[in-house]
């Protein structure tokens, strides 16, 4: 009986490691490659938005409408822009409880007119003129409207006919355009301090759109 | 230019810029550190004292606008309503931390001598501006409800 002996192949020692190091070395020379960083791209949007328009019309540009009454609501549509700006909605709240920032979120803290002015004054934060240094608003005026005359929440139209309404406005037409043109707090929304964004236009130009809509008749949008 | 104050009945006169927060006036020129600084932008009550009596955030208040009135730290502030609030709120065990509760004292003191008998809402109105981050409103509101009836009571 012979006995059969199997050849293997001879490998040896050294020449397995040298194959496994080499192995290494080249997935290591792959995943170390030099590659490009991903780069931003700009996301898939239409036409840019255009910047908002911070300048106001003056009531000579409104003169090319013929119809009075359509000229006074193109007026007052003008004047909307500051009306409906969060500089005066943010103190016009619907609520008690006035609004802050740009993007109106309820004040903190919690103040509230009524029962809580008595307890929580404005006047515990807030100061006669803006505080830059805690970035704190002010006013010697600093308050809310009174509740008949909240705008958030109301239509243009809704806020033009509430302000044409004494019975709401608390104030004739006279003194309308007068606290319109150059009440101080009102004014204050084209000072606001800070990084808070200003009321289209001034004061003046405000009250000249305000001045030129009561003389066409005070006309509301629908 | 130098700024006379009226802290705690005393005149004290400065000479910190007019611009400079009230608080930091008192804090660093007068070391009347009770009052605390906590976050600089009248969010959160620490910097509470008294102006004419009126309670005021000190860390939004140039020193300038207070020349001529009456300032009322808690290292000064006294009274019946004062008594009341120490003994209720020692009783309570009301402070946690305690960084907050300078402010919480001034702005309870001044409650309780507006509205002596106040309700669960006009705390919460009252103190809404005075945050404690140990959370001790609970504690707060029932010793100004506990001070408010040893107000009330007889001697």
């Amino acid at each position: 009986m012979s006995t059969r002996r199997r050849r293997r192949p001879r490998i040896g020692c050294l020449s397995l490691i040298a194959i496994v190091g080499a192995a290494l070395l080249l997935a290591l020379a792959v995943l170390l490659r030099p590659r490009s960083l991903p780069q931003p791209t700009a996301l898939a949007v239409g036409a840019p938005a255009a910047a908002p328009r911070t300048a106001l019309r003056s009531p000579a540009s409104f003169m090319a409408i013929a119809d009075p009454r359509a000229r006074s609501i193109a007026l007052f549509r003008e004047a909307g822009r500051v009306i409906q700006h969060p500089r005066c909605l943010n103190c016009h709240p619907r609520t008690d409880r006035p609004t802050q920032t740009d993007a109106m979120r309820p004040h903190m803290p919690w103040v509230s007119r009524g029962a809580g002015e008595a307890v929580l004054p404005c006047a515990t934060c807030h100061h006669d003129r803006n505080v830059e240094a805690a970035g704190v608003p002010g006013n010697p005026g600093w308050q809310l409207a009174p509740s008949e005359m909240a705008w958030q929440g109301q239509s243009l139209g809704d806020i033009c006919r509430q302000l044409i309404d004494p019975a709401r406005s608390h104030m004739t037409r006279a003194e309308l355009l007068d606290h319109m043109a150059t009440d101080d707090l009102v004014g204050w929304a084209w000072h606001p301090g800070g990084e808070r964004t200003p009321a289209p236009g001034t004061q003046a130009q405000f009250g000249a759109l305000i001045d030129a809509w009561l003389s066409t008749g005070a006309q509301c949008p629908a | 230019m130098p700024i006379d104050l009226s802290v705690n009945g005393r005149t004290r006169r400065v000479d910190d810029d007019a611009e400079t927060p009230l608080l930091w006036v008192l804090r660093d020129t007068l070391g009347l550190r009770g009052t605390r600084y906590g976050c600089g932008i009248a969010q959160c009550g620490a910097c509470t004292v008294h102006v004419d009596g009126q309670p005021v955030r000190s860390c939004t208040l140039p020193v300038g606008v207070v020349e001529s009135a009456a300032i009322t730290t808690i290292e000064g502030v006294a009274g019946p309503e004062v008594e009341a609030v120490r003994a209720a709120w020692t009783a309570r065990d009301v402070p946690q931390c305690g960084f907050c509760q300078s402010g919480q004292v001034m702005s309870a003191v001044a409650l309780l001598r507006t509205i002596p008998i106040p309700s669960d809402a006009d705390i919460d109105l009252a103190m809404s501006g005075n945050l404690c981050r140990c959370a001790t409103y609970n504690r707060i509101r029932a010793a100004i409800h506990d001070a408010a009836r040893a107000g009330s009571t007889p001697a």
